[in-house]
C-alpha cells in the first residue's frame, strides 16, 4: 500500500519536474530572441557619438543576379519576434486541462474569448475563421512596435514590413470581392455612376497604401520625435553643466527620465493603438468587401444555370 | 556646383516645412472629434467606454493625412537631397551641362 502511494507521488513529481523544465524552455524561447537581437544590434552598430536617425542596419548582403539580396535589421527582428510570439503561445497553452488549475489557462481563455467577441462584433458569424489571422496580425504588430522599448529597431518603422502586411490584406480583400464572380467585381467599380470608374480604381489601390503609410508613419514619427527631443536634451544638459568640464560636464542631467515619459506615449500607447487599428481596418475592409446575401444569390443563380444546362443535355440525349 | 547643391538643400528644407502645413487639417479634425465626444459623454455618461474607443479609432484614421505630410517631409529631409545631388552629378558627368 505504502509502496504504491510512493510510486504515485514519484510519478507525479516526475511529471511536474518535466513540466517545469518544458516551461523554462518556453520562457527561454520567449527571451532568447530579444537577447539575440540586442547582441546583433550591438555587434553591427557602427561606432560614433551622438544621436542620428538612420534606416535599418544592413546585416548581410547576398550578391544576386539582378539585385543584391539585402537582409536588414527589420527582417531579422521580425523573424525573432515571430519566435517570441510562438514561445508565448506555447507557454500559455502548456498544460491545458478541463479543470484548470493554472493561472495562465484562465488568462489564455480570456484572450481567446475577447478575440472572438471582437471578431463577432465587427465582422459577424460568417467570419469566425478569421480570428487567428486577425489576432496574429495584431500580436505581430504590437510586439514589433513594443520592441523599441529595448532600444531595438522596431520592424514596423520599416516601410517594407508594413507594406508586406497591407499587400496581404489587400489580397484577401480582393479574393472576397471576387467571390461573387469577376463580372460583379467589375460592376462594383462603376457604382454609383459610370463616370467615377477611374476614381474608384484609384481608391481601390489607396486602401493598402494608406494602411501601410498610417502604421509606418505613426511608428516612425515617434522615433523621430524621441530622437529630436533626446538630442535637444543632450544639448541643454551640456549647456548647463558643460562649463565645469571633465566628469561633471559629461553628466546627462536632463536625459534621465524625461525621454521615458515620451516613450510611454510614442512606444507603448501609439504602438498598441496602431496594432489595434490595423486589425480593425482589416476586419472592416474584409467584411465590407463581401455581402453574404449577394453571394447566396450568385450561388443560387449559378446552380440554376447548371441545372438548365443539364436539362438541355438530357433532352438532347432523349431526342437522339 | 556648390550653388546648385545649396539650392537643392534649401529647397528640400523649405518643401519639408511647407508640407507640414497639412498638420493643420488633422489638428482641427481631431479637435472637433474630441469636442463632440466630450459632449456625448456629458449627455450620456454611461456610454463613456464605447464613445472613447470609437473616438480614438476615428482620431487615428483622421490622422492619416497628417502622416502622409509627415512622411513626405521626412523623405524630403533624409532621402531627397542625396538622390537629387547624385542625379545632378551624373548629369554633369554625362556632359549635359556644366556648372
Amino acid at each position: 500500500m505504502d509502496k504504491e502511494k510512493n510510486q504515485n507521488e514519484n510519478t507525479q513529481n516526475e511529471i511536474t519536474l518535466k513540466f517545469k523544465i518544458i516551461d523554462i524552455l518556453y520562457i527561454v524561447m520567449m527571451i532568447a530572441p530579444i537577447v539575440i537581437a540586442i547582441t546583433l544590434k550591438v555587434l553591427f552598430t557602427p561606432g560614433g557619438d551622438g544621436v542620428n536617425i538612420t534606416g535599418p542596419l544592413i546585416y548581410v548582403r547576398i550578391p544576386f543576379a539582378l539585385q543584391d539580396i539585402i537582409i536588414t535589421e527589420a527582417q531579422i527582428n521580425s523573424w525573432l519576434i515571430l519566435i517570441t510570439i510562438f514561445g508565448v503561445c506555447l507557454y500559455m497553452t502548456h498544460g491545458l486541462s478541463e479543470n484548470p488549475t493554472l493561472k495562465r489557462q484562465h488568462f489564455a481563455e480570456m484572450i481567446v474569448e475577447k478575440a472572438e467577441a471582437l471578431i463577432n462584433d465587427n465582422m459577424g458569424d460568417y467570419y469566425m475563421s478569421f480570428t487567428p489571422f486577425i489576432m496574429a496580425i495584431m500580436a505581430i504588430s504590437a510586439f514589433s512596435s513594443l520592441m523599441s522599448l529595448f532600444g531595438l529597431f522596431p520592424p514596423t518603422s520599416d516601410m517594407n514590413v508594413v507594406a508586406g502586411w497591407s499587400i496581404l490584406v489587400f489580397g484577401i480583400i480582393t479574393y472576397y470581392k471576387l467571390k461573387c464572380g469577376p463580372l460583379n467585381y467589375m460592376k462594383e467599380f462603376t457604382k454609383p455612376v459610370a463616370v467615377l470608374t477611374p476614381i474608384n480604381i484609384i481608391s481601390e489601390f489607396a486602401t493598402p497604401v494608406s494602411m501601410a503609410f498610417r502604421h509606418y508613419g505613426n511608428v516612425l514619427s515617434g522615433i523621430v520625435v524621441s530622437v529630436l527631443v533626446g538630442s535637444a536634451l543632450q544639448g541643454l544638459s551640456r549647456m548647463l553643466l558643460g562649463w565645469a568640464g571633465g566628469f561633471i560636464g559629461s553628466i546627462p542631467l536632463l536625459q534621465v527620465g524625461i525621454p521615458a515619459i515620451l516613450s510611454v506615449y510614442f512606444d507603448v500607447f501609439s504602438g498598441l493603438l496602431q496594432a489595434f487599428i490595423f486589425a480593425m481596418l482589416t476586419m472592416l475592409y474584409v467584411s465590407g468587401a463581401f455581402d453574404l446575401d449577394a453571394f447566396m444569390e450568385y450561388k443560387r443563380k449559378k446552380q440554376e444555370k447548371k441545372n438548365k444546362k443539364l436539362k438541355i443535355k438530357q433532352t438532347n440525349l432523349e431526342e437522339n | 556646383m556648390a550653388l546648385a547643391i545649396g539650392i537643392i538643400l534649401g529647397c528640400c528644407a523649405l518643401g519639408a516645412g511647407i508640407a507640414m502645413i497639412a498638420g493643420i487639417g488633422p489638428g482641427i479634425g481631431e479637435g472637433n472629434a474630441v469636442a463632440k465626444a466630450c459632449e456625448a459623454i456629458g449627455r450620456q455618461p454611461e456610454s463613456k467606454g464605447a464613445v472613447t474607443s470609437t473616438m480614438i479609432m476615428g482620431c487615428a484614421i483622421a490622422e492619416t493625412t497628417g502622416l502622409y505630410a509627415l512622411i513626405i517631409a521626412i523623405l524630403l529631409i533624409f532621402v531627397a537631397p542625396n538622390t537629387f545631388i547624385n542625379a545632378l552629378q551624373k548629369a554633369q558627368e554625362m556632359g549635359l551641362f556644366n556648372l
